[in-house]
């Protein structure tokens, strides 16, 4: 009896002692929380709002037009087009971002003396804002004078419209982008690269493994969680991508056809042409897209760390 | 968190910097999107009204040409942050007057500041209104001209004895004075850009207004391309890109501008206002008006003005600081002529020192024969139009489609402008 009493007061101090600490825990987080609602949900419920209207920028006036902006956007082939432009430049650039940065950090990885060098020079340009690699590239990909095709056609070879032809000007901005953005998946892989052991090369190399046999059944498997999260990253990025596009392609039309981002066809709507109503419906259509490769990403990683 | 916080206190010091603590000095913030030659003029024009007015403090932002500026300048002004004096494009004017963006400009006012009525063309002060009201103080008229190289024609025989350009007229005159040209230089004939935004659109309104068409009907309600006259004028850019190689399709602006530069090309056409980058270059060039293809001197222009957005008459103070900005800029046109640009103020417009700037002189007399962008909300420099017409211009001049559906392209696109609900 005494013993259920003594319990029962003990839960008791518990019970209140936890409602304090819950207490303190909200308040701790109200600041922060009050935050988050004003700039991150609000805006979002807000703009859910703003799409089933015909909000304008400069008027203030704008009447309910039920799923018309939906119906819309997706009757719009510019919608369409420049939604698969992203989705383009997140399949070509993603590959080579997560390869090209394991096989530079290997490199950057060994012992030799400049070691430093190089990883500097690998993560440099990702530091250098979005204008400043566009202006950069802009210059070397120009017709005639540029740097790349001043070379092409010393060797002899034709000059390529890079930032002009149809079939090019997507790659190119790949092209740029990877030298860019590479630094940073670099980093993490060189950090990944140093948490595994080196008795297991050792232990490998007895067994008469050779360098490229390491490479792909020791160092490989263990950076399995560290390449499952730069490929989260990256493709949420990738999805993300307008600063640099929208700065390089700005002088021409064919920006419109071949390389403009979904991004970029939703400030256009929104804010050049003071569409918002449209704009918002085309943004939370796009969002629904990203959220439903984040969950698919989910998925996967989950089912991956199951199985190990 | 802490970074929210720190916001926070920062935006609250920094809205505290107004009225409490404002200083004697005000200030004027200027909008522009003048870069290349005209940023160098605009810095002179600005350190004379500076010099001349030590009561005020001027702030100059120039922003990117084109949709980047403009976009920036409704959302300030929605934003209740407008500068006190942007500059805009008078064929913007469709856009930003009805939206109510731009502060109405009393003629008395104005005369205060000896920028009244009377101090422009009746043309030119037209087509600063909407509605009958003034809203906008202009600035130039600056259509676009042809650059030639004086030794690169000279070599190719193109040049009179005393030097002057022989007359270069029609469709065959021009290509073939370009051709030679291709001869000496081995590279182009004439530079210009097809991929830039506002080139192709440009080139194709003054060819298809020398051909007598129009593209909107007066209220822009509808889209009245003429077929046979757009593909005409569309045809004559293919022939010189495609057809006969002049110039090459894949060039930007400033590639354009560096060719001509650097002798690559005998010509280049382009609005008179790089004449500062030519000159500064050394190199030895003239200007003479765009030549009559066909069969008259019609020619694309703009006009730069000045306006006041909506909201700085709140402020007396401000509204002062602004105007007399505006009459030390207007007074200081002079130095913007020589940039190139046909000046809107008669008191320079008619002086002996405009009269006598070579080779401005060549081609002031094109202020009666320019044609401004239609009339709409969509339309004018660095507008959706312009910017969608590239589209098709551009693919035609690199031989992907052929002249009609460019046209057919450009009138869907129109088609679509007009058709969009207008959100102002």
């Amino acid at each position: 009896m005494a013993v259920r009493a003594e319990t029962a007061q003990a839960a008791g101090k518990k019970e209140t002692a936890r409602g304090r600490t819950d207490l303190a825990g909200y308040l701790f987080v109200a600041p922060f929380l009050i935050a988050y609602v004003a700039f991150l949900i609000f805006p979002v419920l807000l703009g859910l709002r703003l799409s089933f209207y015909n909000s304008s920028l400069v008027s203030g006036d704008a009447q309910f037009l039920g799923l018309a902006n939906y119906k819309e956007l997706f009757g719009d082939p510019d919608f369409w087009l420049s939604l698969w432009h992203t989705v383009l430049f997140t399949l070509l650039s993603t590959p080579p971002l997560v390869i090209l940065s394991l096989v530079l950090a290997l490199l950057a990885n060994r012992a030799i003396p400049a070691r430093w060098f190089f990883r500097l020079s690998f993560f440099a340009p990702w530091v250098l804002p979005s204008s400043v690699i566009a202006l950069i590239w802009v210059w070397l990909y120009q017709p005639g004078f540029g740097l790349i095709n001043s070379y092409l056609i010393s060797l002899g070879l034709p000059e390529v419209a890079w930032l002009a032809g149809e079939g090019v000007a997507m790659i190119s901005v790949v092209i740029a982008t990877v030298w860019w953005t590479l630094g940073f998946n670099f980093v993490l892989y060189l950090a990944g690269l140093q948490e595994i052991p080196q008795e297991l090369y050792d232990a490998s190399a007895v067994d008469g493994a050779g360098p490229l046999s390491q490479v792909r059944w020791i160092t490989v498997p263990l950076l399995a969680r560290t390449t499952i999260l730069i490929v989260t990253l990256q493709i949420f990025a990738s999805l993300n991508v307008f600063d640099q596009i929208y700065i390089m392609n700005t002088s021409g039309g064919l920006n419109y056809t071949v390389t403009r981002p979904i991004i970029q066809y939703v400030y256009e709507q929104g804010f050049t042409s003071y569409r918002v109503g449209f704009a918002s419906a085309m943004s939370y259509v796009f969002f629904v897209l990203v959220l439903v490769v984040g969950l698919a990403q989910f998925a996967v990683a989950n089912r991956r760390r199951g199985n190990v | 968190m802490y970074g929210a916080a720190a916001a926070f206190g920062g935006m609250a010091l920094a809205s505290c910097s107004g009225a409490p603590f404002g200083s004697l000095r005000s200030t004027v913030h200027f909008w522009n999107l003048f870069g290349g030659g005209d940023g160098a003029r605009l810095s002179d024009m600005e350190s004379n009204f500076v010099d001349s007015n030590p009561n005020l403090e001027l702030e100059s932002t120039t922003l990117t040409w084109g949709a980047p500026y403009y976009t920036k300048l409704s959302m300030s002004t929605v934003g209740g942050r407008p500068p006190e004096v942007a500059v805009l494009h008078q064929t913007r004017l469709g856009a930003y007057a009805p939206a109510g963006l731009l502060e109405p400009l009393d003629p008395d006012m104005l005369s205060d500041y000896d920028i009244g009525p009377d101090k422009y063309l009746p043309a030119v002060l037209e087509s600063a209104k909407y509605q009958g009201e003034i809203f906008t103080v202009p600035l130039d008229t600056h259509p676009q001209v042809m650059f030639y190289n004086t030794d690169i024609c000279k070599k190719a025989g193109l040049l009179e004895k005393n030097g002057d350009l022989k007359p270069i007229r029609g469709a065959d005159g021009v290509i073939d004075a370009f051709k030679k040209a291709k001869e000496v230089t081995g590279e182009q004939g004439v530079a210009f850009a097809p991929l830039d935004g506002a080139v192709p659109w440009r080139l194709f309104y003054t060819l298809y207004g020398q051909l007598g068409g129009e593209v909107l009907s007066p209220d822009a309600k509808e889209v009245v391309l003429d077929q046979e006259k757009a593909e005409q004028a569309v045809d004559f850019l293919v022939e010189l890109t495609v057809g006969e190689e002049l110039t090459a399709p894949t060039q930007d602006y400033a590639a354009a501008v560096a060719q001509f530069q650097s002798g690559n090309a005998g010509f280049h056409w382009n609005g008179e206002w790089e004449v500062t980058t030519f000159a500064d270059a050394g190199m030895p060039f003239s200007i003479v008006p765009f030549p009559s293809i066909f069969g008259n001197n019609t020619v694309q222009a703009d006009r730069h003005t000045f306006v006041i957005p909506r909201g700085v008459a709140k402020d007396s103070r401000k509204m002062d600081a602004a105007l007399t900005f505006i009459s030390s800029m207007m007074k200081n046109s002079l130095i913007w002529a020589e940039g190139g640009h046909i000046p809107a103020y008669l008191p320079i417009l008619e002086s002996q020192k405009y009269k006598d700037l070579t080779p401005q002189s060549n081609y002031a007399g094109v202020a009666d024969d320019v044609i401004l962008d239609p009339n709409a909300w969509f339309s004018g420099s660095g507008s959706d139009m312009e910017t969608q017409a590239a589209v098709p211009l551009q693919q035609a001049m690199a031989g992907a489609v052929d002249p009609k559906q460019a046209v057919d392209d450009m009138r869907a696109s129109m088609q679509e402008l007009v058709d969009t609900p207008s959100p102002l």
